[in-house]
């Protein structure tokens, strides 16, 4: 089959391109962290302007942070969206509290500061500050984005794939002409690619024979099919044989039209039928 | 002459070659001299109402499906039935007590067919009478006086009912016999393909084969002992033997082969005829009934299929195969003087030898779309050829019953493909299956 090394080749494609990439991402990080060591050195911004005092005319509909209630003045995250191995940096600002904590294991922290963070998975940091007559917290969240991916192997069974299923898979039907032996051009590609699949299958399955099974359609009589199915596999059996699979490992086997995959009385139900089909053999 | 008149010259000479054919089947059922016409009367008996229905039902439709007589209607019959000879008299004033009675209008009867059944000790006994109506005479009137037994059951009426049909078909000149004889057949009713058996009549279907794989292309012997088929038990399709009575397997050596078919026994029941690989392409050989001493028969650059002894002529063969799309070909025993049979139109199959070995039955797809088989009859000698069916469906693998009268085939004319019957004339169609899908019928004479 044309496609018979994909599953050995693109996935070792793969494992040597993530070498690269994954050398890639390190520098990325890397200069992350020069990054963020720099920005170490900038000011801490001015914390923002106190809350104007309450009017004196309004009833105290809110209450005014009672002395001792810790007010969270800033807690973000810069950037708030990364990729998947680079850092972002968590800010925060709190007053009037005496332990502040930032869950997600950075625990217990200054009252206002910065922290590089380089989190697996979008992630939500909680900060929580007490006071003496009351709490606060807030939560900054970093969403982290990965890289598509990598596309699921692909099906086509490996060199760990069952006898019957590779035979199931590996190989595709010749398909004939009505009442005719003759491998069109169609049945000629898929009988070359048939050989190369073989070869693997036998190569790895040392003791196994495989059934070259010669089906009809419905329509020639039962008993002449089964003469015209025998032609079919032996045609396919010989041409096989020519592209060098052994001949000794290769069975036919006429179905004439005994075992049809299909039973509709029109044309591609017919064709279906006129074909080499291949199975694990006895 | 223009190309128009020579062809309706051809049409009329084909035609009255058809019609001259169409008349040696109507002998092969009626004989030379016309029908004879039956009064048939209801037979009385000591059984249960049931049980003489049975009785009567199968002994008109063995009579009527024979084809060998214009069965007269029971609505014209007269008053008065005769049960026993005693009974008649010379003079009933057409109340029916005289034969006269039933030879003259409304019955038109040529002969009457009269009698009683009786339990005795247990038994059921039917004394039956075939009398002759144009006779006044009573002595020289009767044709046929039986006695025949069964059990006192239903099964026991319809088996008395069968001989003695029989016994009267017999008696009019018909060859062969269906009693007794049985149908095999392939049937799928059962999961895989399995090869089947049931009486001539469609009754006592039972499973022979229990091989749960494919099991094809059954044969009988002529004396009916040997079953021969084709089987897939091994792998790739092999010839198995069995012997009828018991089905237990017989042996049969298979050549090395991807392929052993279409087994065929000679006349004589010695030997087998069938299509091998062995050499390559499938191919006729022949071999003893154990399957030795195998021999290749022909050499030609096609398949070759289906071989089929002449009953008469044991160093004649039908086959069928190729070059080009099937047909039906002649060949010596020796592999010599093969040629074509059939004209080369459409496809052509399952050849069957009539007991006569002059004719043969087939089926042909001539005049229909591919694979759109019907039953042809064809006169080996002249070619000449008369369709039997004709399009309801697929209808395939007719063969001969030991009458010579009745071909049993398969049909897909209802659906799935079942077994039927009929008269070499295309008449009197009788379905014998119904459960599952069951094909490739053959006539055993048991």
């Amino acid at each position: 089959m044309m496609t018979i090394y994909s599953p050995f080749r693109p996935l070792r494609g793969l494992t040597d391109n993530n070498r690269p990439s994954r050398a890639a991402l390190t520098f990325t990080l890397v200069l992350i962290t020069f990054a963020s060591a720099c920005s170490k050195k900038t000011p801490i911004p001015p914390p923002p302007p106190p809350p104007p005092p309450p009017a004196a005319t309004a009833p105290a509909t809110a209450t005014p942070a009672a002395p001792g209630t810790p007010v969270i003045a800033a807690f973000t995250v810069e950037p708030t969206t990364i990729e998947r191995g680079q850092s972002a940096v968590l800010r925060w600002n709190v007053t009037g509290s005496n332990n502040v904590v930032i869950s997600n294991g950075l625990g217990t922290v200054e009252a206002s500061g910065t922290r590089r963070i380089t989190p697996p998975q979008t992630t939500s940091y909680v900060l929580t500050a007490s006071g003496t007559t009351g709490d606060a917290s807030a939560t900054a969240t970093v969403t982290v984005t990965g890289p598509a991916p990598p596309p699921p192997p692909i099906t086509r069974p490996t060199r760990t794939g069952t006898l019957e299923s590779r035979v199931q898979s590996d190989l595709q039907d010749a398909l004939y002409d009505y009442d005719s032996n003759n491998i069109r051009d169609d049945a000629r590609v898929a009988l070359t690619s048939d050989a190369d699949a073989l070869k693997r299958i036998l190569a790895d399955f040392p003791n196994a024979r495989i059934n070259v099974e010669g089906h009809c359609d419905e329509r020639g009589s039962a008993e002449y099919n089964l003469g015209l199915g025998d032609r079919r596999a032996t045609s396919a059996r010989d041409f096989l044989v020519q592209l060098g699979v052994p001949a000794n490992r290769l069975m036919t086997i006429s179905y004439g039209k005994e075992r049809p995959v299909c039973t509709e009385s029109d044309d591609s139900c017919w064709q279906r039928n006129r074909r080499a089909h291949f199975s694990v053999g006895q | 002459m223009t190309r128009k008149s020579t062809f309706l010259l051809l049409m009329f000479a084909v035609a009255t070659a058809a019609a001259i054919f169409a008349q040696d089947i109507n002998v092969w059922i009626t004989g030379s001299t016309g029908k004879p016409a039956l009064a048939v009367i209801d037979f009385r008996g000591s059984g249960s109402q049931q049980l003489m229905a049975a009785f009567n039902s199968t002994l008109f439709s063995d009579l009527q499906s024979s084809g060998v007589f214009d069965m007269k209607p029971k609505s014209v019959f007269p008053l008065n039935n005769p049960q026993r000879p005693e009974d008649l008299r010379p003079d009933d004033n057409g109340q029916g007590f005289a034969l006269s009675d039933w030879a003259g209008a409304p019955v038109n009867a040529s002969h009457l067919v009269f009698g009683y059944t009786a339990a005795q000790n247990g038994v059921l006994v039917l004394y039956g009478n075939v009398d002759d109506t144009r006779q006044t005479n009573p002595q020289s009137a009767q044709l046929l006086a039986s006695r025949y037994t069964g059990s006192l059951d239903e099964a026991g009426a319809m088996k008395v009912a069968h001989e003695f049909a029989n016994d009267i078909i017999q008696k009019f000149g018909g060859s062969g016999s269906l009693l007794g004889s049985r149908i095999y057949y392939v049937s799928k009713r059962a999961g895989a393909d399995e090869i089947w058996a049931m009486d001539w009549d469609g009754g006592n279907q039972k499973q022979l084969t229990r091989l749960q794989s494919l099991s094809i292309n059954p044969a009988i012997s002529p004396d009916g002992s040997r079953l021969a088929f084709t089987s897939y038990a091994k792998g790739t399709p092999r010839i198995m033997m069995l012997d009828t009575l018991s089905g237990r397997p017989l042996p049969f050596y298979n050549q090395e082969a991807s392929l052993n078919a279409t087994p065929n026994f000679t006349p004589d029941g010695k030997q087998i005829y069938y299509a091998s690989t062995a050499a390559g392409l499938a191919q006729i050989y022949i071999a003893g009934i154990d399957g030795q001493g195998f021999r290749r028969v022909s050499h030609r650059d096609a398949i070759e299929m289906e071989p089929k002894v002449n009953p008469k002529n044991p160093g004649l063969l039908l086959f069928v195969g190729g070059p080009g799309h099937q047909q039906i070909y002649q060949m010596n025993s020796d592999g010599a003087g093969i040629q074509m049979v059939t004209n080369g139109e459409g496809e052509a199959s399952n050849p069957s030898w009539h007991p006569d070995g002059q004719h043969f039955a087939f089926s042909w797809t001539r005049g229909y779309a591919t694979g759109n088989f019907n039953v042809f009859v064809m006169d080996f000698g002249s070619r000449q050829f008369v369709q039997l069916t004709h399009s309801e469906g697929r209808n395939e693998n007719p063969d001969w019953g030991p009458d010579g009268r009745h071909l049993v085939f398969a049909s897909t004319r209802g659906g799935k493909s079942q077994i039927y019957t009929m008269l070499a004339d295309g008449t009197q169609v009788k379905q014998l299956t119904k459960d599952g899908d069951n094909r490739t019928p053959i006539w055993g004479v048991k």
